[in-house]
């Protein structure tokens, strides 16, 4: 008997909004999240833009002694899971819990703590920091602490692969329900990496724009970083049934593939055989498909060789596609990315609203597909596909349907 | 004195497309030197490193860049100008 397996709890933070529902509305609105960034040492940077949760402070939603061991990635993963574990309303005994675990996927570490540690050693030249500096910066540091507070005992871990962490932790997290080796699991990614370091580190790699987000659009002129955490309950599907729980949708395929050409430069090869994969894992054919969030990460680069690959994936079934890019709107969220567009994914198919490429200025011929311009747009999403390509060529592609 | 402003761009350029100095001509362009995009990103770097400059590049879209790479010569005449505007 096959296991399928079904999200039954969302839970979101981002630049857009800091529950599920401000995030959707802002989705669907078209509204960007992008703006100037206010964080210490801004004038020394050039890339002075970003997507930044402004609104998002630990005080008051945490207690003294979480915000003194949670950096702002772990805060942003708790609050996403306790968003979607809310939901999902899951009352798990101690035979469930042994089953039951957290996948979370996060490309860096803590870095908002790594900055602040460095510049008290090299800049204020102090020799002591905080003693809970490891415990925080440490990258399993969200998925201890969401297992910690839901009793989730069972396969845990974290997933690191550049801009496609959050869908291989999904990903794994799905293989681990379908298979068997656990009832639930809690998955998703986060990274909160707008600090100075790590702002400084991407400016050098020239491919950050300075003014705006614009997937796909000809005067595109590069990514623009996010930060955010999406997490998903993932349960198979009798189980849910049977207690009544809201479903989102199924995950029902997904897609690995590594480029193994260059460390920054995506490949066409690469990123065709990871949705090509995702699809069969599906028994999903082109036609079925009706969304795809792409990765979109409005670099040259990437966007021409990602429209390339959905033509050569889809072939003549590409017109009936709608794709887009949320990063216009969130940023890119590195190592969430993919769990804040599998949130746009389910969001598509349940409420049935596919969520826009807004900056959409001008078209690009390279870039050939309806890209769902400035605009959200009502449709019945029966399946969906949500990509992510990473930096070492690592890509992991998610497919969907709705139940 | 030292090297001259093209002497230390030319080793810049040389060492990324691993070409001795004197092998590197005024008409090649970084292209045909087999220089990828990481390759110019580590030049563009090096230049500002040795010039304490800051060079106007975006990988994005290099040919629109303020800062013409279209050949080694225009890139020491942009050099050149970027360390004269230095004052």
């Amino acid at each position: 008997m096959t296991r399928r397996v079904v999200v039954t709890g969302l839970g979101v933070v981002s630049s857009l909004g800091l529950t599920r529902a401000e995030h959707f509305a802002g989705l669907k609105e078209g509204r960007s999240g992008i703006g100037p960034l206010s964080i210490t040492d801004a004038d020394r940077l050039s890339v002075k833009i970003g997507g930044y949760a402004d609104a998002f402070t630990p005080e008051g939603r945490f207690d003294r002694s979480d915000i003194t061991l949670f950096d702002r990635t772990t805060q942003m993963a708790v609050t996403a899971a306790d968003e979607a574990m809310a939901e999902a309303g899951v009352d798990l005994s101690e035979g469930e819990a042994v089953r039951s675990g957290v996948v979370i996927g996060t490309a860096l570490c803590g870095m908002e703590t790594i900055d602040s540690a460095y510049r008290t050693v090299f800049q204020e030249g102090k020799n002591r920091v905080h003693p809970f500096v490891v415990p925080r910066l440490m990258s399993n540091a969200g998925a201890s602490q969401i297992s910690m507070r839901h009793g989730l005992k069972g396969p845990s871990w974290t997933v690191s692969t550049a801009c496609s962490s959050a869908n291989h932790a999904i990903g794994q997290a799905f293989h681990m329900v379908k298979s068997g080796a656990s009832d639930l699991m809690v998955a998703g990614g986060a990274e909160a990496p707008l600090v100075f370091g790590v702002i400084k580190a991407w400016e050098g790699l020239r491919v950050m724009s300075r003014d705006n987000c614009r997937p796909f659009s000809k005067n595109r002129s590069g990514m623009v970083q996010g930060e955010g955490a999406a997490v998903l309950v993932l349960e198979e599907m009798e189980r849910a049934q049977a207690r009544g729980a809201t479903i989102w949708g199924e995950i029902c395929g997904f897609g690995m593939s590594a480029d193994a050409s260059d460390i920054v430069t995506p490949s066409l090869d690469g990123a065709a055989r990871a949705m090509t994969s995702a699809l069969a894992d599906a028994g999903m054919g082109p036609d079925e498909v009706r969304y795809i969030n792409a990765h979109g990460t409005a670099t040259a680069a990437n966007d021409k060789t990602e429209c390339a690959a959905i033509h050569q994936v889809f072939g003549a079934a590409t017109a009936g596609l709608s794709v887009s890019s949320t990063k216009s709107m969130h940023g890119h969220a590195i190592g969430a990315a993919g769990a804040l567009e599998a949130a746009a994914c389910l969001m598509a198919m349940h409420d049935g609203v596919i969520p826009p490429t807004i900056n959409y200025d001008e078209p690009d011929p390279d870039c050939d597909l309806d890209v769902t311009p400035n605009e959200a747009r009502d449709a019945e999403v029966s399946a969906a596909l949500s990509n992510s390509f990473a930096f070492g060529g690592l890509n992991a592609v998610l497919a969907f349907r709705k139940v | 004195m030292g090297a001259t402003t093209d002497e230390q761009v030319i080793a810049i350029i040389a060492e990324q497309a691993m070409l001795s100095p004197a092998e590197v001509k005024l008409d090649d362009n970084p292209e045909d030197m087999g220089l990828d995009s990481l390759a110019l990103v580590e030049i563009v770097f090096s230049i500002e490193e040795t010039f304490d400059v800051s060079v106007p590049f975006n990988a994005n879209d290099p040919s629109s860049s303020e800062f013409d790479i279209s050949s080694v010569g225009k890139i020491v005449e942009a050099v050149k100008a970027l360390v004269a505007a230095k004052g």
